[in-house]
């Protein structure tokens, strides 16, 4: 019992339980102060009970809507994962482009890293009007944001990443023939791709918030816009399981890059053992 | 044929001597090990061999012909660390040099170029004793292991040298004995001119054929960056192939 408390570990069982503490408590810290709220006014709008969500929940994402005729949550879900899924692809791909071009090539290193590195600085949303103005208040410009958003941040973690490869391994494929194509293409992808997965995954955050916040400003659907327009309302019972959903969307997106890296790279795991 | 001419090679760094007059004649299929205390060139030597780094002053010839300005496939090395790829297999790290040799746009092979390309580093990974492990990722192999992968993998392309950066250092000693047997092995069956840094004394005699010590003959201690090193012996030990101690 003389352990130092950093010694002291949780069995497996234990784990689950201290995992699921905070997540019991906040649940029902959030029942205690609903049914104190609605005791004293039925009709409270601002911390709606069990029912009063089961109702929403079913109005929302089971029930046609009366006007469009579309099911709501998931007309919106599908709008909006089509802007994010839009806008991270681009990224994904000019991310990876320019790290490994200003990670290899000295020449575009002394080129582009300083007006990157600036660029960065610029906060997207100071410039969300600029593209309302340029793209329209489409599509496009939801994607833009999202795009330029986390760009910067992408291109200047993998040129990190491409920094951070040992030398002595480019030396290598040079003494054994290699091309700078080849390099790029045979020791540097390869060894950059997981990292351009974690990279991604770090970035889900904040493709979501310009997502969130592109749609609140200008949209006629999309989960960010259903969320500010039943802000009018009060309409807390829509507000929160929205919230729960968009959460969990993003919690499976990262759960899903982190397995891709698990499955796509076995030599990771080899690396670290 | 590998023979090299070193003529009054000097390299300098800003306010900084680090080589001086370096003068040299290695005649093809020596074993010139390079010893010397720390922080004396002898890695840098070597750094210029592979042209990782350009001479300030004089020239270093390949038979007869100035050294290229960057690394290319005449001259192999083996490095203390990180000689191998950690996200290819034993076998896929050796047939990446005919993989880039064979394939200028992909730098991969397929089919029957890929299956001839396996059969020959095959010979190669059963002659460093890898063929058990041919499908495992260096991250699963011991150090002794790597580093032998490091030199299969830099024999299949048949440089004209082998350049060698302390590449046991980090191994323990029973595996330094098999590492001797290997390297002697290969390098009379390859005929290549082996250059090898290390700060092993014995380890230098018992495999060269040739030593080459570097230490600074002038010094100003008021100044330690005034003077360079150079290489102080050049001792040949007179024997055509290196006996192994047991």
């Amino acid at each position: 019992m003389s352990r130092r408390v950093i010694n002291r570990r949780p069995s497996r069982g234990g784990k689950i339980f201290w995992g699921a503490a905070p997540f019991l408590i906040a649940v029902i810290v959030y029942l205690v102060f609903s049914a104190l709220r609605l005791a004293e006014n039925p009709n409270d709008k601002l911390l709606p009970g069990l029912a009063t969500f089961g109702a929403a929940i079913h109005r929302m994402a089971f029930t046609q809507d009366m006007r469009s005729g579309e099911i709501l949550l998931w007309a919106d879900t599908a709008s909006s994962l089509r802007r994010l899924g839009l806008g991270l692809a681009v990224a994904t791909s000019l991310g990876l482009i320019f790290g490994v071009a200003t990670g290899v090539v000295p020449y575009v290193r002394a080129g582009l890293s300083p007006f990157i590195a600036v660029v960065s600085m610029v906060p997207p949303m100071a410039i969300l009007p600029i593209l309302f103005i340029v793209f329209g208040l489409a599509e496009l410009s939801k994607v833009v944001l999202i795009v330029i958003g986390i760009t910067p941040f992408l291109i200047r973690d993998l040129t990190l990443k491409v920094g951070e490869l040992p030398g002595e391994l480019l030396i290598k494929a040079q003494t054994l023939g290699a091309s700078t194509w080849q390099i790029i293409l045979r020791v540097v992808l390869p060894q950059i791709l997981p990292r351009l997965a974690d990279a991604v995954r770090l970035s889900l955050g904040p493709a979501w918030l310009f997502l969130i916040s592109a749609e609140a400003i200008a949209a006629t659907d999309g989960l960010g816009y259903r969320i500010f327009l039943m802000r009018r309302y009060m309409a807390m019972d829509v507000i929160l399981p929205y919230v729960a959903w968009i959460t969990f969307l993003a919690f499976l997106m990262d759960w899903a890059l982190r397995k891709f890296n698990q499955r796509c790279f076995p030599w990771l795991t080899s690396e670290a053992s | 044929m590998s023979q090299v001419s070193v003529r009054n090679v000097w390299m300098e760094y800003p306010g900084q001597i680090v080589l001086e007059r370096i003068n040299l004649e290695i005649a093809s299929g020596e074993f010139c090990v390079l010893i010397g205390p720390s922080g004396c060139g002898k890695t840098t030597f070597l750094r210029l061999l592979l042209s990782m780094e350009t001479p300030t002053r004089g020239e270093i010839l390949l038979d007869g012909e100035k050294l290229p300005g960057e690394p290319g496939p005449d001259r192999g090395v083996v490095f203390q660390r990180y000689s191998v790829f950690p996200h290819l297999t034993v076998v896929e790290n050796v047939i990446l040099g005919l993989e880039f040799a064979g394939s200028r746009l992909l730098g991969k092979l397929f089919g029957p170029a890929r299956r001839r390309a396996i059969a020959e580093a095959e010979r190669v990974i059963e002659s460093v004793g890898l063929t058990a492990a041919r499908d495992k990722y260096p991250g699963q192999l011991s150090g002794g292991m790597q580093q032998r992968l490091a030199i299969a993998q830099t024999l299949i392309r048949k440089p004209k040298l082998l350049l060698l950066d302390e590449p046991f250092g980090a191994l323990d000693p029973g595996t330094k004995l098999q590492m001797y047997e290997l390297i002697t092995r290969l390098w009379r069956e390859e005929g290549v001119t082996v250059f090898m840094v290390t700060h092993d004394l014995k380890e230098g005699f018992t495999l060269a054929t040739r030593v080459l010590t570097f230490d600074k003959v002038r010094n100003d201690p008021d100044a330690p960056g005034a003077y360079g090193a150079t290489i102080t012996f050049n001792l040949p030990l007179g024997k055509a192939a290196p006996l192994v101690a047991a």
